[in-house]
């Protein structure tokens, strides 16, 4: 396992992650830009215009990208988010000149406008696809509520009308905006050697406008609040509550993810036990997640309709006393071997690095292998997670219902 | 009359559920909205370069009781995993007891030999052991995975699940419970209800059973129940282990011998045969969208025409350059999602369709839809194929890198074939396959007739089902 990294004349850096004993190899580039970075009334356009990636440039259009990522019999997609939009193949090692090729094509698209009017009902549809889904609804209304008015709480998605009334214009603006050299990272795991790889990402990636891009990092400030979405059709309740938890640079987001496995994994946690395993609830369940200058715990609960009052509660009860008590050294034992195996089985294939190299690398700028990943996890003792409930105890602030109840009462 | 994977009863589906499940829950992968890409269904028909399998080593045997055991030792993999199943699934469930299976399914780990429900999960916590038991249509699965250095300790646990589950009144209660929470979650998730109704509406009673159940039954299910389902159907004569990994398949042997001596054959009983639900059906549901299904018969994957239909299949919706998705959704920007796949149980299959719309372009995307699927047999070029043949390549090449869905296909063509597909196999089928097999294959299976199940706010014209199927 060798690491490597290197930055090309425009800026763009290149970081990899080789193992000839792999079968596949996987790259993607990972754009430090998303819904956050939206200003100017274009809520949805990193999301959308990952899309448009996919329909090409002059060169080569929208059927060739999927025909010719077809003929190389690659695994590729893409994924938008709120601080990362990231487009990645995997593939095996003599097709990775043609998926250099693609990748950076995707980086620099045309935008057509008749790409563009036919992939906007695309995104329609999708946004038609997730309000079906009321986890979905709970997510983002719930980043909208905790994040209000700080860029955190801008949709992914968009909304309808902010999606109808989005001209290519204003997306062509954002790409040269965001997608600079400067802005990217090109990560690449497994199977292949570095000085054939910079020999292609230089052919391909040569041509990224140079340049760096600015986000603020406003500190956010979320007032207590519960908002509920009524759904009358809907037989579930699903609650999502949120609070504040360490910063994605702060050292205690080692702790948060181990805690938060201890009392929210989906099975043996203490929110399993108290909730899932009698079968008071279809999940409970509480995750640590990180952000660019902030964090949350995020905690999600399923159930019928009038017992959402007695299982909050319990859920609440479950936190106070991991806030007040702490933990058990068992249980964080218990917390170590099971992240650990987690992260061996994922380490095994390149496509399971790619997201964690590119994480690292955009968040932090620093390499951390398996081994890494491992001697860190088996070194948090019960006093870091002492030190992260002192600083950052589970407590939620925000409180999001989609379902049929009009009002909740959680005292 | 005793079942046996080479008995005339289909059992179960192979591979993973052909909706993407996306149950409520706080999901890592719900802070990224994917680019949807169809999914690969079919991990097994794939294929392999020479060059590359020299690492590939099978074993297999037998215990006395029955119980096969498959072992692929891999190289370059710190890991291994261990798939388990039986065919107990939910075609066993009763008459008007739907759900038994499901309940079974989550008391398996509530207790087992001298541990309780809590003692166990530590016990595997402990191993750092990942694992799920997973009720399904044919078979209930149960999966696991650790460092290879764990599996030893890991299999007693695993065997004392499947032999010695406590199944008590105590976690009775809380597990008929669960499953009926799950279902009630279920109900807010149209996409999902829809492979329901159309594996009813596809399937004869009782292969077109729900593997979650049916809510309506749930409250009549007693523990009775749940123990005669488990004394009737768990047993080792029809159940397969795969294990896969870094692991030395002479020394695991004894362990698993030893793990599971005391776990004794039986006769199971062979469900009767009843109807098919009728269609083309609409469910009206307060929904964003309407999800369309289609099922028409293809062939299963023991059958030697399976890598036809898998071509076949794979021109209609597998991979970006797919027709479904060129026609449906680039050319014409009608929907987001749209699949099709095969659903293979043991001696029957079918091909599922899926595409989720707005209410307004919902005819529109079914009118399409079935024009390609009606011209699947048209103008088929070896290009196409090709793709086809390559995706096919680096999936089964990348499964490589996995040693859960290699332990995985491992259970599933030994009990679906009753051996494992060697990788060379394979590739020699797939490399065979030309323009003129598929086009006969799309051609001789052109569906008669389809199976239609709507979801949303209102029905559609389904006039277009009655065009004719192509002349052979």
């Amino acid at each position: 396992m060798q690491f490597h990294q290197h930055t090309l004349p425009n800026g763009l850096q290149v970081i990899a992650e080789l193992n000839p004993s792999v079968h596949s190899v996987a790259a993607g580039f990972f754009v430090r830009t998303g819904a956050r970075d939206e200003t100017g009334g274009v809520s949805g356009v990193s999301h959308f215009l990952e899309h448009m990636a996919f329909k090409g440039d002059d060169r080569i259009s929208a059927d060739d990208v999927n025909r010719i990522f077809d003929e190389v019999g690659a695994n590729y997609n893409a994924s938008t988010g709120e601080e990362v939009t990231m487009y990645y193949a995997a593939v095996l090692p003599e097709y990775l000149d043609t998926t250099m090729e693609l990748l950076s094509v995707l980086m620099q698209p045309s935008l057509g406008q008749q790409d563009f009017d036919m992939e906007k009902n695309v995104i329609l549809e999708e946004i038609g696809m997730y309000d079906d889904h009321p986890s979905f609804t709970a997510y983002d209304t719930i980043m909208a509520t905790h994040f209000a008015d700080h860029p955190l709480g801008q949709s992914i998605l968009g909304t309808k009308q902010s999606i109808e009334a989005l001209t290519s214009e204003q997306m062509q603006t954002y790409h040269a905006d965001r997608y600079k050299a400067g802005n990217m990272t090109l990560v690449v795991a497994g199977n292949t050697d570095f000085d054939s790889l910079l020999a292609l990402v230089e052919k391909h990636c040569g041509s990224i406008p140079e340049g760096q891009c600015k986000r603020e990092l406003p500190e956010a400030v979320p007032k207590p609040t519960i908002r509920l979405v009524t759904k009358e059709s809907s037989v579930q309740q699903h609650v999502m509550q949120m609070g504040a938890a360490p910063k994605g640079t702060d050292e205690l987001r080692y702790a948060a993810e181990l805690l938060s496995v201890v009392v929210g994994d989906d099975s043996g946690s203490r929110l399993f036990w108290e909730l899932v395993d009698p079968g008071h609830v279809d999940a409970a369940e509480v995750g640590y997640n990180e952000y660019d200058g902030a964090g949350t715990w995020m905690s999600y609960l399923g159930c019928q309709p009038d017992r959402v009052e007695e299982n909050i509660a319990v859920m609440s009860r479950v936190f106070e006393e991991v806030n007040a008590n702490g933990i058990l050294r068992e249980e964080l034992e218990q917390a170590k071997n099971k992240v650990a195996s987690r992260i061996v089985l994922r380490g095994e294939r390149p496509m399971g690095r790619l997201s964690s190299l590119g994480g690292n690398w955009v968040y932090r700028k620093e390499y951390k292998s398996v081994a890494d990943d491992l001697k860190t996890v088996r070194a948090l003792s019960l006093s870091d997670i002492d030190a992260l409930l002192k600083q950052y105890p589970i407590r939620m602030s925000t409180t999001v219902g989609v379902g049929p109840r009009e009002q909740l009462d959680l005292g | 009359m005793v079942d046996s994977p080479d008995s005339n009863q289909p059992w179960g589906s192979i591979g993973p559920f052909w909706l993407v499940a996306r149950t409520g829950g706080v999901e890592s992968d719900l802070l990224f909205l994917q680019h949807f890409r169809p999914r690969v269904v079919f991990k097994q028909s794939l294929l392999h370069p020479k060059e590359k399998m020299s690492n590939q080593k099978f074993e297999s045997f037998s215990l006395p009781s029955g119980l096969q055991v498959v072992v692929q030792s891999m190289s370059g993999v710190e890991s291994a995993a261990v798939t388990l199943m039986i065919p107990a699934g939910s075609v066993l469930d009763q008459p008007g007891k739907s759900g038994t299976a499901a309940i079974l399914s989550e008391m398996f780990p509530r207790g087992a030999g001298d541990l309780s429900a809590r003692e166990l999960s530590a016990a595997m916590d402990n191993l750092g052991l990942q694992r799920s038991v997973s009720g399904g249509v044919g078979y209930i699965t149960l999966s696991a995975a650790t460092t290879a250095d764990r599996i030893s300790e890991a299999i007693p646990l695993i065997a004392s699940i499947i032999t010695a589950p406590h199944l008590d009144q105590e976690q009775f209660g809380p597990s008929r419970e669960l499953v009926q929470q799950a279902l009630s979650a279920l109900e807010d998730e149209p996409r999902q209800r829809l492979g329901q109704f159309l594996r009813r509406c596809s399937y004869s009673a009782p292969w077109g059973n729900p593997a979650e159940g049916e809510l309506a039954d749930i409250p009549d299910i007693t523990l009775q129940d749940v123990q005669q389902h488990y004394t009737s159907s768990i047993c080792p004569n029809n159940a397969v282990i795969g294990v896969a990994g870094n692991v030395n398949a002479a020394e695991l042997q004894d362990t698993v011998a030893s793990a599971f001596e005391g776990w004794s054959p039986k006769e199971v009983a062979v469900p009767d045969t009843g109807g098919v639900e009728a269609s083309p059906k609409h469910v009206e549901h307060d929904s964003a969208q309407t999800h369309i299904g289609l099922a028409w018969e293809t062939v299963p994957y023991r059958h030697e025409r399976y890598f036809e239909a898998w071509a076949a299949v794979s021109l209609l919706s597998g991979g970006m350059s797919s027709r479904l998705f060129t026609e449906v959704r680039e050319k014409r920007g009608l929907c987001y999602a749209i699949s099709a796949s095969i659903n293979t149980q043991k001696e029957q299959a079918r091909v599922f369709g899926y595409a989720g719309t707005t209410n307004e372009r919902a005819q529109e995307t079914l009118d399409v839809m079935v024009a390609e699927i009606r011209r699947l047999h048209e103008g088929i070029t070896d290009d196409e194929l090709q793709r086809c043949k390559a995706r096919a390549k680096s999936t089964l090449i990348m499964q490589q890198e996995s040693t859960m869905s290699r332990s995985g296909s491992l259970a599933r063509d030994t009990l679906h074939l009753g051996r494992v597909l060697g990788l060379q196999e394979i590739r020699s089928r797939i490399d065979s396959l030309t323009v003129d097999q598929v086009r006969d294959f799309a051609l001789e299976f052109a569906p008669d007739s389809m199976v239609l199940v709507t979801i949303g706010p209102d029905a559609l014209d389904t006039s277009c089902l009655s065009t004719a199927a192509p002349a052979v």
